[in-house]
């Protein structure tokens, strides 16, 4: 990698507590993400993926080991903190896009502005923008409920994208979706990338969503193997 | 009364405690700490549920304001009563007229009295009065109840203004009439004009209707003095009001009766009087307080079971709030705003339900006199606030707990919540 990486994980190990049973979730995985990287993180059920991309996220915390995003080591963050945080610095995206099924489009993409300083108009410009993007410009008004589960998960994109976020971390984003909605979707992530200089970390099971990254990389039992 | 006694403090808690509150609200709002357009339209969507809670809470608020409110008439109708200018004479140790005795010496030394007023036809501004009691049956439900009826002089109701003719005319003195407070009429048989009403062996018939402005002389029957001596076979008189010539007359005239030990008297000013009478109030204070605290108990739960159905539904939202920067705090503060708007719509339905019961006469046991005393619903803004105050209080603490729970969610688990 020739740029300075926004991730750097070191000796990462996540052990959870079933019973009277230890689960290495993770185990010592050492990783440096690139800005402007869209790495796919793939493997079995179980092989990790999604607790790394949690942890790194700032919604979950690793047994031992560091995480530092962009400099900042986010273990180190007590909730509040964490919270404005991911507020600040991630982008997320569901698989089943979570949003808010009483507010409008533009009313779900507006949520993570309201916590930041900007008034209603720069809100408004900048959720517009958001929606422009994904090409939903004209769809603000609309509920969840009277929208596409396409349409819905670009949604869920513009939310992740809206608050200018150097991470986007997407989990399984296309697993909901039909094969048309999946590669709109994936093909905004890869734009976000490639032209936007998001780094996008994204768990998919699927080799066809897989091969929009730039990286791919396989766990197995909490390991990075490829 | 004690209630008034721990009356600033409890106010003085509310304002700060509801201050406090409000500022802290206020400033996490302010800063956009709180996403209320998702809480509001979260009321509207459940509208099952949210109708049941805010029918909950309106039952127990309006069952809240009319207790209150009844305590609020009769302390209404004591305020109201009597004149600043008078002075009213009791037997020392009685705490009512109607357990004082005096004799007919006590009023001859006292309408010679200097200081006492004069009218027109230069005749002391003094009024020696018999209070009686007679069992009279009611008009609405079975059987009888005490009813007071007061032997007066041309004087006393010369000394009372307040009290109108409004139907009829005033009793004659030498007959056996009385003229009945309009109030009173209507809640006892017989009291229409040309009525009777039997006091002991004989009958009085009723000539008139009064109307005493919401005073406690809508309680009240009057007649002459001399003919209730008569009829009710008393020696002895009940008390004495006067009028002073001004309020160093009025000083001078207390101080005298107090002093002198031979006529074991006790004056005060009228409005002092009747402003003590209010301990009537007292257990209809109580029974509020009971019934108030017993049903909040139920509309907390209620809310309670409301609020944590409401975020049991809500779960994957809760995560998603999270996980997009939302603190614990936002959170716990957004379904305590969400329980507190409910119960509010439920403390003000409240109010609405009680209002038509505003200035509905009504009565109860006076447990001084024993006699049904008659007062109106008062239902003032001020009750109506204390109202929706309470209903906040009972949305705020049937929140709490729900929304520590919502707020401690592990934001995955909630992420994976169906």
């Amino acid at each position: 990698m020739s740029q300075e990486p926004i991730v750097e994980i070191r000796e990462l190990s996540k052990i959870y507590r079933q019973g009277d049973i230890n689960v290495t979730a993770l185990n010592s995985v050492s990783l440096d993400i690139a800005k402007g990287e869209f790495v796919v993180l793939m493997g079995p059920s179980g092989s990790g993926k999604s607790t790394l991309l949690h942890i790194i996220a700032g919604i979950d915390r690793a047994t031992s080991g560091k995480v530092l995003v962009q400099g900042i080591n986010v273990a180190n963050l007590n909730e509040s903190e964490l919270a404005d945080w991911r507020n600040q610095n991630v982008g997320f995206v569901f698989q089943s896009f979570n949003l808010i099924p009483v507010l409008t489009a533009f009313e779900n993409v507006e949520l993570p502005l309201l916590l930041t300083a900007l008034n209603r108009k720069q809100r408004r410009e900048q959720v517009q923008t958001a929606m422009n993007l994904v090409g939903l410009g004209d769809r603000g008004h609309h509920r969840p409920d009277q929208m596409s589960g396409g349409q819905q998960q670009r949604v869920a994109i513009a939310r992740a994208l809206v608050t200018d976020p150097a991470l986007i971390v997407a989990d399984e984003p296309t697993g909901n979706l039909d094969s048309k909605s999946a590669a709109d979707a994936l093909g905004i992530l890869q734009a976000l990338s490639r032209d936007a200089g998001k780094t996008v970390i994204m768990v998919t099971h699927d080799p066809k969503a897989a091969s929009f990254g730039t990286r791919s990389l396989h766990l197995e039992k909490g390991e990075i193997v490829a | 009364m004690p209630a008034n006694i721990f009356a600033p403090f409890i106010w003085l808690t509310v304002i700060l405690g509801g201050g406090a509150a409000l500022w802290f609200v206020f400033s996490t709002v302010r800063q956009g700490r709180l996403p209320l357009r998702y809480n509001f339209r979260n009321v509207v969507v459940r509208w099952r549920s949210t109708i049941s809670t805010v029918l909950g809470i309106a039952l127990v608020v309006s069952v809240f304001v009319l207790l209150r409110a009844l305590a609020r008439g009769i302390e209404a109708s004591s305020a109201n009563t009597g004149d600043p200018r008078n002075i009213l004479v009791v037997r020392k140790g009685s705490q009512a007229e109607s357990g004082s005795l005096l004799g007919r010496e006590n009023f001859r030394t006292l309408q010679y009295f200097d200081e006492i007023a004069r009218n027109e036809k230069d005749e002391p501004l003094i009024s020696v009065e018999i209070i009686a009691i007679v069992s009279m049956p009611r008009i609405q439900g079975p059987g009888e109840a005490n009813t007071l009826i007061r032997g007066i002089t041309a004087r006393g109701m010369e000394l009372r203004p307040q009290v109108m003719l409004v139907d009829g005319r005033w009793f004659q003195p030498g007959k056996r009439e009385i003229t009945v407070a309009r109030r009173l009429a209507g809640r006892f048989a017989g009291l229409e004009i040309g009525g009777t009403v039997k006091a002991g062996p004989d009958k009085l018939t009723v000539v008139g209707h009064y109307d005493g402005q919401g005073s406690a002389f809508d309680s009240e029957a009057w007649m002459d003095a001399d003919e209730a001596r008569s009829i009710f076979d008393r020696d002895q008189y009940s008390s004495i009001l006067l009028r002073p010539k001004d309020d160093a007359a009025a000083s001078n005239i207390i101080a005298k009766i107090e002093k002198d030990k031979r006529l074991a008297l006790r004056a005060e000013r009228e409005v002092d009087y009747y402003s003590k009478q209010t301990m009537t109030a007292i257990p209809i204070k109580i029974l509020a307080g009971l019934l108030g605290t017993a049903m909040s108990i139920g509309a907390i739960f209620a809310a309670m079971n409301t609020m944590y159905a409401s975020v049991a539904g809500r779960t994957r939202e809760i995560g998603t709030l999270r996980v997009l920067g939302y603190s614990r705090r936002s959170v716990v503060l957004c379904f305590l705003v969400e329980g507190a708007f409910l119960a509010a719509m439920g403390g003000v339905v409240g109010c609405l339900l009680a209002l038509p019961m505003n200035g509905v006469a009504t009565g109860t046991m006076d447990f001084q006199s024993f006699a049904e005393t008659v007062f109106e619903f008062r239902i003032t803004p001020a009750l109506m606030l204390q109202g929706v105050a309470f209903s906040i209080v009972i949305g705020l603490l049937g929140s709490l707990l729900p929304a520590i729970r919502a707020s401690r969610l592990p934001v995955i688990s909630a992420l994976k919540s169906l």
